[in-house]
């Protein structure tokens, strides 16, 4: 049977065209019941045992993962709308939900019934798509209940008011996420019920700030309708939101659509986004730039505005990102640059969050169920409101919490517990949050991994030695000179970089010749002048002269920038230049043009990844790629299809980002854990001028963090106040500040000596500061 | 995230399996004028073919003395894509398919019956989406059988694909827009004779013989289908003239 679906869509260069593509129905799509008598049953996994059979629509999908990840839930049909409509909206649930029907230890069934003849809808004129996809997935419960008659009742979840009345009327047994899983009796899954907004919650909230401002908060988001347009006319700017790491309430948008960076500056104009969601922008106007800094002080008591103390960077690979790197990060002027406010939100990135809870006193009564509110690690993520049943467990403990919505009637977002990491403070639990936070899988390796290894114990054997792809080279003497010993013998290590390199580009050059539009190399994009700039100025303010017209020269340039007997200058300034410089990436030959293949840290034509399979996903592919070029293997499918093997090059992008920064997290979370009970004195360089302090590198623990000339007091009304910053004058071109009767000055590079210790500013976060010896 | 071509359930964007063509139209003698004529659909794309011939050679100096000298020109409607673009004529690609064409033509008509005449072949593209070079080939092929040129077989052609590690068969246009790599075939199925092979990317060997086998697979089962027709289409003729008594 043919159905055809006609849309309209606009195109990349903006024209309307109308697409008409067909859509088959077919009569030979399976149920998916183990007990059904007529379908196929090769894939078929719900049982007839199972006291209901389910049926979710996309809002509980997206809303309610975390409950449907629980084994308490279970013989579930997935409708192939329900999917498409959550892959659309969500596609870390989109993932997470295939996975469950991918899972053979659960029971979850796609029904594509968008394909079946008996399930498929068509769109009634003037019916909207929701109304239309709401009537799809009733018809799909209808059809399984006639199918399905003597199995277990079909019960559809639904906490949409129009479509549970509907569904009622047409016979369809249905029920709301709430009171299924009350029915359960298991309390335990309460805290996994998603939260939606609500009326009572909405007024405790507004009691607990402040009462002269009763009802809404934040501005409506626009309709789609009006930011589509908007987009069109430029009025709106689309883009991804980023918050700032240090200052959680100043956010930033890049947008196709304007040259500049716009910043987002407080919460009402963040109006609810997220770190991450693409949101539509409007800019403020022009009069209104300037008023960022004094916006920030009155409007949020709550979330200081203070840099961190962390590692410093090491390595290109380390450099952070330009947007840590911003100068606007604390402090700065911002009254030049564009600002904007969030106008609506097209596409969020909500997830889960590490975090714990706030500390609060625990209720009379038992077994209630209580309102908390969640703080996340991740200082980028304003506090989530969340329901609990079992408060006394989570308030010493790192948990694991989702977003659900965000109502203009709330100070904050509403979520709902997932699952407890462990302790507060504990090493084990905080490295875990490390590494969900980063999202690192550390689970134990699969069954079907495992599978790939040869059975141990494992030795040389016959066939290995007949091998013609392999040589015996036992009875050469090879050593290996560990990580931790290389200090010791530093010629051996420079010789083994050197030799680490030559290897990885003689490989690079070999693949690329036999397979010109398939190679993964690894490519590091020369820095612009504009990027370089805050390094020039600082060397010049210091007297050192950087040619920047390469990266040869600036190389050499960065030798001879040695200082007079200083050990750490030269250091210095290579710290600085790294922190100018982009991420060196992986990419695919057949996607860029040659020149564009240039590694600049490393000043070579050609570069890629193949010296350490064992540690680095992109070597063992780049070993493939060498096998198949020296003719010892066939070169894998996916080498042959694009689009996956782009795909490929973004994650080992993707996953070797979130490896350096959980591994720099890492090293912080253990710098802190050093210094819990040793305040120490250590001697620092300035690295950068602030309006009210500078940014320091301690070489000895080799950390960086800011240093306050005027200690931030708060005042009665909670207020900072920064009376003091008057009395120091920053010269930005020298890289100096001073006190207006010039007995103080301090420029960059300087030395000074800081005192390091750990301070708990807001209970469970403990950070470490750094503050300034006389 | 790379665009889900076949679900986990096995099932393509539009509902059809791997191994699945669309649907398949067709009909005969839609031109009155022309000697010999077709339509063919393979799901939404849609061509139409017209067959004048065998005639007189137009032009003296390209006649041949021992065969018949095959003309083809191949055309796309501006309205046959989504974006209704003016498309210049007798631009490469159309140069190049109207070459194809004739090509796979000519080794199915048996030209050395035909000396000395002139056999057109005009094929219009009505709508586009995807296998338009095979729908050509298949509405040609009916075309010429309808206008009663002797032929050695009917040709069939059908193009496949390989796309998320699963060889396709009748790729349309999105499936085509993929990236893959994409054969199309021309079968003379009786002699198991393939006339036209063409491929736009690299595919190793053994891939490209399970792609290849599908799609040989497919120009059989077209084959079948327009065999049908031209029965079905004959017994119809007969019918009219009264050979057939019902
Ligand atoms: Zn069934």
């Amino acid at each position: 049977m043919l159905q055809s679906k006609a849309f309209m869509k606009k195109t990349r260069r903006g024209q309307v065209v109308k697409v008409v593509r067909e859509h088959y129905l077919r009569d030979d799509i399976s149920c998916g019941a183990i007990f059904c008598q007529s379908c196929e049953k090769e894939s078929a996994c719900l049982s007839s045992s199972a006291p209901n059979i389910l049926i979710v629509d996309t809002n509980v999908t997206l809303h309610h993962i975390d409950l449907l990840e629980n084994n308490a839930i279970d013989d579930v049909v997935i409708l192939s709308v329900v999917l498409e409509e959550v892959k659309n909206r969500n596609l870390s649930v989109y993932n997470r939900i295939r996975a469950l029907c991918s899972n053979p230890m659960r029971r979850f069934f796609v029904f594509a019934n968008e394909h079946h003849k008996d399930t498929f809808v068509k769109t009634m004129p003037g019916e909207s798509p929701n109304d239309r996809n709401d009537r799809a997935i009733r018809s799909a419960s209808l059809w399984y209940q006639k199918h399905l008659g003597q199995g277990p009742p079909i019960l559809l979840l639904t906490n949409d008011i129009e479509n549970k009345r509907k569904a009622l009327q047409e016979g369809i047994c249905t029920e709301t996420v709430q009171s299924y899983v009350e029915s359960l009796g298991r309390p335990e899954l309460f805290d996994l019920v998603a939260q939606v907004c609500d009326s009572s919650l909405a007024e405790m909230d507004i009691e607990d700030s402040r009462p002269s401002k009763k009802k809404l908060i934040y501005p409506e988001h626009r309709p789609m309708s009006e930011i589509t347009s908007g987009l069109q006319q430029r009025i709106f700017h689309q883009g991804k939101l980023r918050v700032n790491r240090y200052n959680p309430i100043e956010a930033y948008v890049n947008s196709e659509s304007i040259d500049e960076e716009i910043i987002i500056y407080g919460r009402i104009n963040m109006n609810r986004a997220f770190e991450g969601d693409v949101v539509a922008v409007e800019l403020l106007p022009e009069d209104q730039w300037k008023e960022g800094n004094t916006l920030k002080l009155i409007e949020d008591e709550e979330d200081e505005v203070e840099e961190k103390v962390g590692l410093a960077p090491d390595s290109v690979d380390a450099a952070p990102t330009s947007l840590q790197a911003k100068p606007g990060d604390f402090g700065s002027k911002i009254g030049s640059r564009t600002c904007g406010r969030v106008v609506g939100i097209i596409k969020r990135n909500w997830h889960s969050y590490c975090g714990s809870l706030e500390p609060m006193p625990m209720p009379a009564g038992v077994g209630g169920a209580v309102n908390a509110l969640f703080v996340a690690s991740d200082r980028r993520i304003p506090k989530i409101r969340i329901q609990t049943r079992q408060l006394g467990n989570l308030l010493d403990k790192r948990i694991l919490v989702a977003v659900d919505s965000w109502d203009i009637s709330l100070r904050y977002p509403l979520g709902h517990y997932v699952k407890t990491i462990g302790d507060i403070g504990d090493r084990a639990t905080e490295s875990e949050v490390l590494m969900i936070e980063n999202d690192i899988n550390n689970r134990p390796f699969s069954e079907q991994v495992l599978a790939c290894l040869p059975p141990l114990p494992w030795s040389v054997s016959q066939d290995d030695l007949k091998c013609n792809y392999r040589e015996d080279i036992r009875h050469i003497r090879v050593f290996s000179v560990d990580p931790p010993g290389m200090y010791q013998i530093r010629e051996a290590n420079q010789m083994i970089e050197e030799f680490m390199l030559a290897a990885n580009i003689s490989v690079a050059e070999k693949i690329l010749k036999h397979y010109p539009l398939c190679a993964l190399l690894r490519r590091h994009p020369i820095p612009t002048p504009k990027m370089l700039e805050p390094l020039i100025r600082t060397a010049a303010a210091v007297g050192v002269k950087l040619d920047i017209t390469s990266s040869k020269s600036l190389a050499d340039s960065l030798d001879n920038a040695l200082g007079n007997n200083d050990p750490y200058f030269n250091k210095l300034i290579r710290i600085l230049a790294t922190r100018c410089m982009t991420q060196a990436v992986y990419f695919s030959s057949g996607e860029l043009t040659p020149p564009e293949y240039y590694h600049y840290g490393l000043a070579a034509a050609l570069y890629t990844h193949f010296t350490s399979p064992i540690r680095r996903y992109a070597d063992v592919i780049v070993h493939r790629l060498l096998a198949a070029a020296l003719g010892l293997f066939k070169l894998p499918a996916v080498f042959h299809d694009k689009v996956q093997l782009n795909s490929l090059a973004d994650n080992l992008n993707f996953r070797h980002r979130n490896a350096q920064m959980a591994s720099r997290a890492s090293v912080e979370l253990h710098t802190l854990i050093y210094f819990r009970n040793r305040p120490t004195d250590a001697e620092a360089r300035i690295v950068k001028i602030r309006s009210n302090g500078f940014i320091v590198f301690v070489p000895k623990f080799g950390i960086e963090g800011p240093v306050y000339l005027t200690p931030k007091a708060k005042d009665n009304n909670g207020e900072e106040s920064c009376k003091n910053s008057a009395d120091w004058i920053v010269d930005e071109e020298q890289q100096r500040i001073s006190t207006r009767d010039g007995k103080r000055v301090y420029m960059v590079l300087d030395v000074v000596h800081v005192h390091i210790e750990v301070i708990e500013p807001q209970p469970n976060r403990s950070k470490l500061v750094l503050t300034l010896l006389k | 995230m790379a665009l889900e071509f076949i679900s986990p359930e096995g099932l393509r964007l539009d509902g059809r399996r791997p191994a699945e063509i669309r649907q398949l139209r067709a009909n005969l003698g839609v031109i009155d004028k022309a000697d010999g004529s077709a339509t063919f659909e393979m799901g939404n794309t849609k061509v139409i073919a017209a067959v004048y011939g065998p005639h007189e050679v137009q032009n003296r100096s390209q006649q041949l003395l021992d065969q018949a000298l095959v003309k083809c020109e191949y055309s796309m409607a501006n309205f046959s894509t989504g974006d209704r673009r003016r498309k210049q004529k007798g631009d490469r690609r159309s140069v190049e398919i109207s070459l194809v064409i004739r090509q796979s033509m000519e080794a199915a008509i048996m030209t050395h019956l035909l000396p000395r005449t002139q056999i057109d072949i005009f094929v219009h593209v009505l709508q586009a989406d995807g296998g338009t070079r095979s729908a050509c080939i298949n509405a040609a092929s009916l075309a010429l059988a309808d206008a009663g040129i002797p032929m050695r077989d009917i040709v069939a052609s059908c193009a496949s694909g390989y796309l998320n590690n699963t060889p396709l068969l009748d790729l349309n246009y999105l499936e085509d827009s993929g990236g893959g790599p994409d054969v199309t075939i021309a079968l003379l199925p009786k002699l198991d004779k393939i006339t036209l092979l063409q491929m736009d990317a690299k595919l190793p060997l053994e891939m490209f013989e399970k792609v290849f086998e599908l799609g040989n697979k497919g120009c059989v089962a077209i084959a079948n289908y327009m065999r049908n027709v031209l029965l079905e289409n004959t017994k119809d003729l007969a019918f009219a003239r009264g050979v057939v008594k019902v």
